[in-house]
């Protein structure tokens, strides 16, 4: 998650001045010292900082601290303002309202630009219905255009490349007439990496942007990049006056304070950012959501979306039945389980909620590998143990044991795991939906136990 | 100033090919730097809190990490309050000095390659996606055949779309042998096979690619570690240099590369990539202090002899030249 540390930062520098009751410059001073360092830590631009220092300053201290805020509230509610102000108040889109829109890719070498380019290919093939077009036009590093045509052969994209020994001037317009011919409606043109101060190269973009005159110049940035972001984004700037920027590799650990500085630097907005190796890991730029998660103030929304994203509700609500009736089973744990792997990992989901950015570190692969344990287990029991789990006598368990390759005390532990998360469910699942408090006349009491035979059944056995 | 003038000294007149390279790709950074801090003498009459928080952020803004920036500029307040220097033109060389103390810090440096004593050497390039670790591979062969030694490469990125052609291509213009496997194959696999191929063919050096890799994505770090496990073995005391390859834009974030990648294998030296470019590359000094890795070389530009020898002296001289009045 990028941010983290920023909104660690943040929250310790703030809870200073929480339990103070006046804004006065002092504590004000050490609490912006603290937030100065921790967004240069973040690799923020060192002028960036300086603006935004003093702007949270000047509105802070103006500010009437009223009712019953408090001073640190007053103070948090500034920062974040101010943040949401840097980064822009809303979601940017692609331009597509041509009949042929072309997007042109540029940036410094290994920032990512070809890979960004499949991305987004195919997020407007998935997403907007598009028939795009992907143009070689790296003719400088060795097998770039091989690159590009394995990424179109995986995405199932046509890619238009017409070798290394050909001007990228005339490949960009003879792929334009490609596209007008054969009906592609948006056109990817991925150019060369190079670096802002090389001035033959810098005016071959320009030659392509006047060729191509596109809808879209989007200037792929490297999270990791430190302070010469602002040299490289605002020279990228004046000469081929980008449109947007993709912010890439931020599912590193990088703290990505880029962002704010390309933002504060070139006014242009962010349109995408890059989140993994994966071609379908890109995502919308949403400014208010990342400046919530810089203040450690959660992302609900993020993880909303997320989750309806990979819910199914109909196995949701089969589930919820099946709970309400007491006929969870351990196959309906392992099918929630599945569907929480869906949302990511387990650490990446806490944070987004509100409150929660102080946990303990969760290890993943931890997680990842009890995950694969559970599923071995209940793997290894009968359709019918699943369902009922309390069939396992300890014959039946070493048999399973043997199964997994696992003891038997691990599967004890997994049935306890189980009753611990049925019994939550049941209390969760008898709460009132309006108040949030235990609904007293539920009929859960007098609900019948569809076990109840079997058990009674066992306890004649016994006897 | 001792340390420095003498070093300076050294220098003067030293006017081969290499160096007048080294000065002219590090031009931007060092023009950038020493005429900020120039400027700053020129403004500020006396050294007052004012001028030092000036100068911090003058380092900052060269990507020397923030922690790193109050060590030296605490350093150089002490130095200051100890000599009664009240004059900022009289600063610099302190500036200068400290800078150079803080990197040198008492250890060794060398920008050898470490070869074994016989038969094959073994170099693993690893770094972060989109470094430069192809590129620098196809340097760092040119100038090791250049130095007579002969050069296989094993093409040990079987991730990324067209990487192992990239290499291949590189290998081919090189005239030297390359051993591929298949994409999306496992690259251990592609290394144990470069490495039984060149010590069949007895070739002295063998350059191991990697996939880039964040240094956060735990699987990927352990899929490294059973290529260096493969590497030891079949040579035991392999790989003689791991060199992580770190891009000179990259910020704050380099200190935590070379942190977690130093945990999987014992990184010996870095490559600071793209310094032609107008990024100071700072950074190296964070990671000298906290990890004592070394530079070893430092990549100028994109043709197949832009990889030069880190030089510390020329490094630094480079940054602060100005400075020195020249």
């Amino acid at each position: 998650m990028p941010f983290e540390s920023l909104s660690d930062r943040l929250q310790d520098s703030l809870k200073k001045i929480k339990g103070q009751s006046q804004l006065t410059e002092a504590n004000m001073d050490e609490m912006l010292r603290e937030i100065r360092l921790a967004l240069l830590e973040a690799d923020v631009n060192f002028n960036v900082v300086k603006e935004f220092i003093k702007n949270t300053k000047e509105k802070a201290l103006g500010q009437d601290v009223l009712g019953s805020l408090k001073p640190g509230q007053v103070v948090v509610k500034v920062v974040h303002d101010e943040l949401v102000t840097l980064l822009g108040t809303e979601a940017s889109e692609l331009d597509l309202s041509r009949d042929m829109n072309v997007i042109m890719m540029v940036g410094l070498q290994g920032s990512g630009k070809t890979t960004t380019s499949g991305k987004i290919a195919k997020y407007l093939t998935d997403k907007k219905a598009k028939k795009p077009l992907l143009v070689a036009a790296d003719i400088y590093r060795p097998a770039a255009v091989d690159q590009l045509v394995t990424l179109g052969k995986q995405l199932d994209i046509p890619v238009f490349e017409k070798g290394t020994d050909i001007k990228a001037e005339d490949i960009v317009t003879q792929a334009l007439a490609y596209a007008k011919e054969n009906h592609h409606d948006v056109v990817i043109v991925d150019t060369a990496g190079r670096l802002h101060i090389d001035e033959p190269l810098m005016q071959e973009l320009r030659n392509i942007k006047e060729i191509a005159q596109p809808s879209d110049v989007l200037l792929v940035v490297d999270s990791l990049t430190g302070q010469d972001i602002v040299n490289v984004a605002s020279s990228f700037h004046e000469s081929l006056t980008i449109t947007g920027a993709v912010l890439t590799k931020l599912d590193g650990d990088s703290r990505g304070g880029g962002a704010l500085s390309i933002r504060h630097i070139t006014g242009v907005p962010i349109k995408f950012i890059g989140t993994g190796e994966k071609l379908d890991a890109i995502d919308m730029f949403y400014p208010d959501r990342m400046a919530d998660r810089i203040l450690g103030m959660g992302d609900v929304v993020s993880l909303v979306e997320k989750v309806q994203d990979v819910y199914d509700e109909k196995d949701a609500m089969k589930t919820m039945n099946r709970m309400k009736q007491g006929t969870f089973g351990l196959d309906d744990m392992l099918e929630q389980m599945h569907q929480m792997k869906k949302l990511g990992p387990l650490s990446g989901v806490l944070k987004m909620i509100p409150g929660m950015p102080k946990i303990p570190e969760i290890n993943d692969d931890d997680t990842d590998k009890k995950m694969k344990q559970t599923e071995s287990i209940i793997f290894s029991m009968t359709p019918s143990e699943r369902r009922d789990p309390s069939l396992l006598n300890a014959k039946r368990k070493e048999r399973i044991a043997k199964g997994c390759g696992r003891t038997v005390a691990d599967i004890n532990k997994l049935l306890k795991q189980f009753e611990q998360s049925k019994l939550m469910m049941k209390q969760l699942s008898s709460l009132n939906p309006e108040t949030g408090m235990p609904m007293t006349q539920g009929k859960s009491q007098f609900q019948v136990n569809p076990n109840r035979k079997k058990e009674r059944h066992k306890k004649k056995k016994k006897k | 100033m001792g340390i420095f003038k003498r070093i300076k000294d050294s220098l003067v007149g030293q006017s081969t090919k290499q160096s007048e390279k080294y000065v002219a790709g590090l031009d931007k950074s060092r023009s950038s730097f020493s005429s900020k801090i120039n400027e700053l003498a020129a403004r500020y009459r006396e050294l007052d809190e004012d001028y030092f928080e000036e100068l911090e952020n003058i380092l900052i803004m060269s990507d020397v990490g923030v922690s790193m920036v109050m060590t030296i500029v605490d350093e150089i307040k002490k130095e200051v309050r100890l000599q009664g220097i009240v004059d900022p033109k009289e600063i610099n060389d302190i500036i200068v000095d400290k800078m150079f103390v803080i990197y040198a810090n008492e250890s060794y440096m060398t920008t050898k390659i470490n070869e074994a004593k016989e038969g094959l050497t073994v170099i693993l390039m690893v770094g972060v996606n989109g470094a430069g670790k192809t590129t620098t591979i196809a340097k760092l062969s040119n100038k090791l055949k250049q130095e007579g030694k002969s050069v296989m490469v094993a093409a040990g990125d079987t991730f990324r779309a067209g990487a192992i052609d990239q290499l291949a291509t590189w290998a081919s213009r090189l005239d030297i042998p390359c051993v591929k496997g298949k994409e999306g194959g496992d690259p251990s696999a592609v290394v144990f096979d470069a490495i039984e191929q060149a010590m069949a063919s007895e070739v002295d050096v063998l350059i191991c690619d990697t996939a880039g890799r964040l240094q956060n994505k735990v699987n990927l770090m352990n899929e490294l570690e059973k290529m260096n496990r493969i590497i030891q073995r079949t040579i035991p005391e392999g790989p003689h240099e791991t060199l992580l390859v770190i891009d000179a834009t990259t910020g704050q974030n380099g200190v935590s590369q070379a942190k977690e990648f130093s945990k999987i294998t014992d990184v010996t030296g870095l490559v600071l990539t793209k310094m032609d470019g107008t990024a100071k590359g700072g950074i190296v000094l964070s990671i000298k202090d906290e990890l004592n890795i070394p530079v070893k070389f430092i990549g100028l530009g994109e043709s197949l002899d832009d990889l030069e020898e880190f030089d510390l002296e020329q490094y630094i001289y480079g940054l602060c030249q100005n400075l020195m009045g020249e």
